[in-house]
């Protein structure tokens, strides 16, 4: 019976603060707060790489530039904590919710929450899979395809003049992640435009180091005469250079390489001439997503879709751009 | 005909006609699979390439072949390897000459000692707590990843040390330094447990540590033993996987080596259940494991099936190896033997 009157006190209070929720919700839409009141809850993925670090660390001084209050929390790789941490950004009101979704599925309850409570969700660098695309403002993140295309495109530039087939390695990112995917798709698509360029072998490097060495090593001696290795990840891409070195051939000139990402390792490499051409997935988008919250506070509506400024790296712009390089 | 049936009914037969299939899948995908070249004074082709990525997995095999002899497992052993490369790599990164042997040294031996705590730690659950040991190594394999990314602070750490890289991509005499490593230790560890009643009392621990105590076998020692051994083993696999690329990945060092390598045990004929034991069937084991790995890059199997296609291989192995089947097979045989009119006695 003790048991009973204790769920139900429970119960009570946390309908209490549902509706606690719900009010702070209706105040959030009153009209615009001074910059200065604005709280924004940021729920990032973790720290797995030299990328996100970078990520969190434009984000930080992007909204303390703005002066706008930013809760931060790191989800280290889980969903669960990621949840966690957006139900109380929802039990504290605040203002916008933005997050990384570390996986694409299984949001719907705790978004569903969140609009119940009237709070504004910002998706960043990464998207849901949900059919209600109502539970969030805007998506702010990288166009994978493009990123594709744009490597594509440099290739075919290159070999624009070839009359011998080129053979393409692939090294892809973990099966089934969405830039994997669609890296391969704008890729493909882009170089189908000349029927010289042949992607020989594609396999996946778990967009790791050591993934990307070992299929490389493998692939080289099934495919000796491979002329471009485009892997998906600088990682990769760095791992190959190491086998195409212990296999006696130079990276950058008897083998091209072309990648995504522009992370420091990447650029290193590619300044020093053993990548020849890097195609940006930039982390720096913490100004655009202090814009998104203003646009928000002003009751305007942001885009739903909005990409990631991005650009592309030669040889020549990596030297000139690394003293500079954040990440 | 008795040679070849006693080596058909040895524990090792089946995973070596996998291997040999498994070569010879690779063989007509592509021709040159055997062509082994020496360039710039190294041996290089498929095959090195097959025993050095496969030098990790078959030195915690090792390792874990003792373990699982006990009736014990280890889960813990991706985690440690990812300790050892990260401690190594920050040491290395954090001294003021990167390249210097001394420095390697120094971090090379404290990523040893630091397993060998962990592998104490895993042996102390075990033998003095009484933990079992899926749960006792569960802790650490969790914790321990974690702590790994504490010591890189979530960064992937790229050190720029010759000699740290040697360990991971170096050859001596034409042989590469993993696959050396990976030799001594399985020579170390057939030698101090074959040569001497060591492996006997291992088994026996796994047979039936009750009976063994009154024996007069201390289990509590041997436990202790075989824990910090593997974890030792980890170590020098994950100094081996992290020195391959010259960076310290907390994420994706060793991650699902442990699965490798049990497996590895498993394909090798040793039984989860504990007792007896075979280093020379994880041996072959391992070399499937890592074939198996190549065979799907030379072959071109399209990543989405990669999964699918190693699954049917190690199914295919296991039940080969299964006792009902290998019965099955056996009175296939007799009956084949009785028909051809050669008698029973053939069999």
């Amino acid at each position: 019976m003790k048991k009973l009157i204790g769920i139900a006190a429970v119960s009570g209070a946390m309908l209490l603060a549902l509706t606690g929720c719900a009010s702070g919700g209706s105040a959030a839409s009153e009209g615009p707060k001074p910059l200065d009141e604005l709280v924004v809850g940021f729920a990032q993925v973790g720290a797995e790489s030299g990328w996100r670090t970078a990520n969190t660390k434009d984000i930080q001084a992007s909204f303390e530039e703005a002066g706008i209050e930013l809760k931060f929390s790191d989800a280290q790789q889980k969903q669960e904590n990621q949840i966690k941490a957006i139900r109380s950004y929802i039990q504290q009101q605040v203002d916008v919710i933005a997050f990384s979704p570390v996986v694409e599925t299984g949001w719907d309850a705790v978004l569903n929450e969140a609009k119940a409570a009237g709070i504004p969700v910002v998706l960043t660098d990464r998207a849901v899979d949900s059919q209600d695309d109502s539970l969030y403002v805007s998506f702010l993140g990288s166009d994978f395809v493009e990123e594709g295309e744009k490597a594509g495109q440099w290739v075919l530039d290159e070999y624009a003049d070839a009359s011998e087939p080129v053979q393409i390695i692939q090294l892809e990112g973990t099966t089934g992640a969405a830039p994997a995917i669609d890296r391969a798709e704008g890729f493909a698509e882009v170089i189908s435009a000349n029927p010289n360029l042949e992607v020989v072998a594609s396999q996946t490097g778990d967009f790791t180091r050591a993934g990307g060495k070992q299929v490389t090593e493998a692939l080289l001696k099934s495919n000796p005469d491979v002329d471009l290795i485009y892997a998906h990840n600088d990682d990769m891409g760095l791992g190959a250079i190491e086998a195409i070195e212990a296999a006696g051939l130079e990276p950058g000139v008897d083998i091209k390489i072309v990648t995504v990402d522009a992370v420091k390792d990447g650029m290193q490499a590619l300044a020093d001439g053993k990548i020849n051409f890097i195609v940006e997935c930039s982390p720096l988008l913490g100004a655009q997503l202090v814009d998104i919250v203003k646009q928000i506070n002003d009751g305007e509506t942001p885009e739903k879709r909005i990409i990631t400024e991005e650009t592309t790296f030669t040889q020549e712009e990596a030297i000139e751009a690394l003293p500079t390089r954040q990440y | 005909m008795s040679a070849l049936a006693k080596m058909a009914s040895s524990r090792l037969f089946w995973p070596v006609v996998m291997l040999l299939v498994l070569f010879a899948i690779n063989l007509v995908a592509f021709p040159g699979f055997f062509e082994i070249t020496v360039r710039d004074g190294q041996l290089f082709g498929s095959l090195i390439d097959i025993l050095r990525n496969g030098a990790p997995t078959l030195i915690i095999a090792v390792g874990m072949t003792l373990v699982i002899a006990t009736r014990g497992i280890d889960l813990s052993v991706g985690a440690v390897a990812a300790i050892s490369g990260a401690v190594a790599c920050s040491i290395i990164l954090g001294s003021p000459d990167p390249g210097s042997l001394a420095t390697v040294a120094v971090a090379v031996t404290v990523a040893l000692l630091i397993s060998l705590v962990l592998g104490v730690w895993n042996g102390f659950l075990v033998a003095v707590l009484g933990i079992q040991p899926i749960i006792a190594t569960l802790i650490l394999m969790t914790a321990g990843r974690g702590v790994a990314m504490l010591i890189t602070e979530g960064q992937i750490l790229t050190v720029n040390s010759p000699p740290f890289k040697f360990l991971g991509s170096g050859f001596w005499l034409g042989v590469p330094i993993a696959v050396i490593i990976a030799a001594v230790v399985f020579g170390l560890a057939a030698l101090l447990t074959r040569r001497t009643a060591l492996g006997m009392f291992i088994e026996s621990v796994g047979i039936n540590p009750e009976a063994s105590r009154q024996a007069g076998v201390r289990a509590r020692g041997l436990l202790f033993a075989v824990y910090t051994f593997c974890a030792l083993c980890a170590a020098i696999a994950g100094l081996i996987l992290t020195a391959n690329t010259a960076a310290a990945d907390a994420n994706n060092t060793g991650l699902f080596i442990e699965l490798d390598a049990i497996l590895a045990v498993v394909i090798g004929g040793t039984s989860l259940a504990g007792g007896r034991y075979s280093l020379v069937g994880t041996l072959v084991g391992a070399l499937v494991i890592q074939t198996l790995v190549t065979t799907v890059y030379t072959v071109g199997i399209p990543p989405i099936a990669t999964m699918v296609f190693k699954a049917a291989v190690v199914t295919i192995v296991c039940l080969l190896q299964s006792p009902t089947t290998a019965e099955a097979l056996s009175g296939f045989r007799r009956r084949l033997a009785v028909r051809s009119g050669k008698g029973v006695a053939a069999s």
